[in-house]
């Protein structure tokens, strides 16, 4: 194994587990401040309840969040020292916005939510929500800029010595994918939200614990659980449009197509035969075509279009895809099963729906890391599409000896830290929205 | 030229900013947890002094975070060559973070495993504050790098007496932060055995600083005609006079003010004796990384100049809000 294998398989698994955190966070507080907003309005203990428990939660989520957000931080500079040397111009700009514009906003008043609920006033506390509600989603956002950057490339000057040079900031931020990148993420995280909270409340109110305060959790939980699959519906067709528009290759990998044609089929599921370069599976004939622009018959870059090298992970694109896109289904149908069973009042009796609801929590979570996976495996084997190949941008002085040391390091303290989430989640939980 | 001069130093005054604000807010939080054995005897006052920083920590560690985006946005070649070249101790100071992070949320939710979760507070906050030094002396004392901007050393060549000495420093600097800290937020005994931290650790200060100072005169030499070092010496000095006078009961302000005084003389001689440099090369001073050869084009410093001069004064004008929130004693129940 070389040492860019090991420094990108120590970038994956340390993002990829980040990943899970910001997620729940950007979820959780939504519902906080939902719920926080319905306990100003109507100073009903119910309200106040539900918020606490969820900043508890919220206490334990964002520290490994935030520990684990440092090592992301540092990454470009430890074992991408290429590639920051190269895009520094643009790339640096993008964090340190983000630390400037958002995550002091988010953290210092993440301290207030978690800890401020007797020293301030019931206006300051809400306010609070809603900040961290805020500058939790402009965190996202400039982190997300930078990844859009990555992918979509716009506002840049190649110079002679073949240096990137920033020379129009907006053109940089909102580039092409900005928008439906952010809009796909940030709902994929409210779905995380809203199904960790029916999963929480489900398992109350199918024990019979905690009464009026469960019932309500459940009902918000399941209306946004209802509403937020299908906005992410929309949201996941916008950006789908824009990748094929934008980066064909990643969209030709997502379907597997290798050749170009109008009336490009839409696989349900299937198989990738990368060396033989044929795609197996059940599909939609011309589905792709029509999805794309509601032309049955409109074209369809494939992957021949650019030389072999130049190509993805197919069969890897191809299967994190289609296994997001089936989660993603799923969701929207137990969602309105859910809306359904809550309109009719059969909800809180409905056994087995609520004995399901807690098995659901890490699923959003396989849907994030493998979209994750076709938005980034989609992009190689470039590091910033059609500019600069993954291969030129690792640190030069790092060896595999010591990718090897911290690869381990992190391999075991991630553990760790797994471990005493779950465990420390389900504490919490149990100990109910009474505790403090 | 001249004009992406100006913001070449504009960027390195504005992350000296942003590494002293960390300095001096973390440096509280991190010297307060690592002498937390030596402060509380009892689980309600470990509690207790856990309470004081248990609100702010987190939101006074993004100074660290907007710090280093800033270094990657103004400087990247600096950020670039030190964070690769010094591979080994970056991981510590990244296991150190981790850990001083979670164990405070894990100590509290895990009253099985507590202890062990406390000796992870302790000794990652301690190992955190040292190595911010050792590193802060490496690359001012100097470390090889060759004409590819690229660290020609080894860990263990990072770990050399000079270096050493500025990590024994910062470390005994925040660790006099931290029980200061503790003085202001606690009463009764607790806050009695702060103030003993206190005079202990001021002599302690007192003599490092005085070696600090003499080191950095004798080996940086272009450090004798520049007047902020001198500024520093004598803001460091005001600093420990302060600290020695304030252990009467009735200043519980005066330590605080004290020894924050006394780590920005410190971290003032260090920004004096590296400028224009960022990472000075030990083998050859014209391989030294500086403002002028490390930085980005001028239109992404100017963009930078703007969101920060805009931002900053909004973060800091919240951040002292929620500090006057929390304002008062921490009490133990106040805790996770």
């Amino acid at each position: 194994m070389d040492a860019l294998l090991l420094a990108r398989i120590q970038f994956a698994f340390t993002v990829g587990f980040h990943f899970l955190f910001p997620a729940m966070t950007l979820g959780v507080a939504l519902i906080i401040l939902i719920s926080e907003t319905l306990h100003l309005a109507t100073k009903d203990d119910v309200y106040r309840r539900i918020t606490d428990l969820l900043a508890r939660l919220l206490g334990l989520i964002f520290v490994i969040g935030a520990a684990t957000g440092i090592v992301m931080e540092f990454s470009f500079g430890t074992n991408w020292s290429g590639y920051s040397r190269t895009v520094g111009d643009i790339f640096g700009p993008l964090l340190a916005a983000e630390g400037v514009i958002a995550f002091f906003l988010e953290s210092v008043f993440v301290g207030v939510l978690i800890f401020g609920r007797k020293k301030a006033s019931p206006g300051v506390y809400w306010a609070s929500a809603l900040l961290v509600f805020i500058g939790g989603h402009l965190s996202a956002f400039w982190i997300l800029v930078a990844n859009s950057w990555m992918q979509t490339p716009a506002g840049y000057e190649i110079t002679s010595t073949g240096k990137i040079v920033l020379t129009d900031f907006g053109a940089a931020v909102f580039n092409p994918s900005t928008v439906a990148r952010f809009l796909h993420t940030v709902l994929a995280t409210w779905v995380t939200g809203a199904v960790l909270v029916c999963g929480i409340a489900g398992y109350y109110v199918r024990k019979g614990l905690h009464g009026e305060t469960a019932r309500m959790m459940l009902k918000i939980g399941i209306i946004l659980f209802a509403v937020t699959p299908l906005l992410q519906l929309g949201a996941a067709h916008g950006h789908a449009i824009q990748v094929i528009d934008f980066q064909p290759m990643k969209a030709a990998a997502m379907e597997g197509h290798f050749t170009t044609a109008r009336g490009a089929d839409v696989y349900v599921a299937g198989y990738v035969d990368e060396k033989n370069e044929k795609t197996y599976g059940i599909s939609i004939p011309k589905g792709l075509s029509f999805l794309y622009n509601f032309d049955f018959n409109s074209e369809i870059k494939g992957l021949r279009e650019v030389p072999k090298e130049d190509w993805p992970p197919v069969n890897l694109v191809f299967q994190a895809y289609h296994i997001m896109v089936t989660l993603g289904m799923i969701f929207i149908g137990l969602g309105l099963l859910g809306a359904l069973l809550l309109w009719t009042g059969k909800l809180y009796t409905a056994k087995w729906y609520l004995w399901l609801l807690p098995f659901l929590i890490p699923l959003p979570h396989l849907a994030h890391e493998t979209g994750w996976i076709t938005a980034e495996a989609g992009r190689q084997p470039w590091i910033i599409q059609g500019l600069m190949r993954t291969a030129r941008a690792s640190s030069v002085v790092v060896s595999k000896g010591e990718l090897a040391a911290s690869l381990t390091m992190f391999a075991l303290v991630y553990l760790l830290l797994l471990v005493m989430f779950v465990m420390l989640f389900i504490r919490i939980v149990k100990q109910g929205p009474e505790a403090s | 030229m001249e004009n992406i001069q100006n913001f070449q130093i504009l960027w390195f005054v504005l992350i000296f900013v942003l590494l002293l604000g960390y300095t001096l807010l973390d440096g509280f939080d991190l010297g307060l947890a690592a002498l937390l054995p030596f402060l509380g005897k009892t689980k309600e006052e470990k509690d207790t002094l856990i309470a004081s920083i248990g609100p702010v920590w987190d939101g006074n560690e993004v100074w660290l975070i907007t710090g280093g985006g800033a270094l990657f946005a103004a400087f990247p070649h600096a950020y670039a060559t030190a964070f690769s070249g010094f591979y080994l101790a970056m991981m510590l100071v990244l296991l150190a973070l981790i850990f001083r992070a979670v164990s405070m949320e894990f100590r509290a939710n895990d009253p099985v495993r507590s202890g062990l979760w406390e000796k992870a507070l302790v000794v990652g906050s301690a190992l955190a504050a040292l190595l911010f030094g050792v590193a802060l002396g490496n690359i001012i004392y100097g470390v090889p790098l060759d004409d590819k901007m690229e660290y020609a050393g080894g860990f263990f060549s990072l770990l050399r007496p000079v270096p050493l000495l500025f990590g024994l420093t910062g470390l005994a600097a925040v660790l006099l932060q931290g029980a200061s800290w503790a003085v202001l937020k606690t009463e009764g005994s607790l806050q009695d055995r702060s103030f003993q931290a206190v005079r202990a650790l001021t002599a302690v200060n007192a003599v490092l600083a005085a070696v600090y100072f003499t080191v950095l005169f004798v080996v940086v030499l272009r450090i004798s005609g520049n007047p902020f070092f001198y500024a520093a010496v004598l803001l460091t000095l005001a600093g420990l006079l302060t600290l020695f006078l304030a252990p009467g009961k009735k200043h519980e302000t005066g330590p605080i003010r004290g020894s924050s005084l006394s780590l920005t003389g410190l971290f003032l001689a260090a920004g004096a004796a590296q400028f224009p440099n960022l990472i000075t090369a030990s083998n050859d001073p014209g391989l030294s990384l500086t403002i002028y050869n490390s930085s980005t084009g001028i239109y992404t410093l100017q963009v930078m100049a703007v969101i920060a001069l805009a931002g900053m004064p909004v973060v800091i004008g919240y951040t002292i809000f929620v500090y006057r929130l929390f304002r008062g004693k921490a009490k133990a129940d106040d805790h996770y």
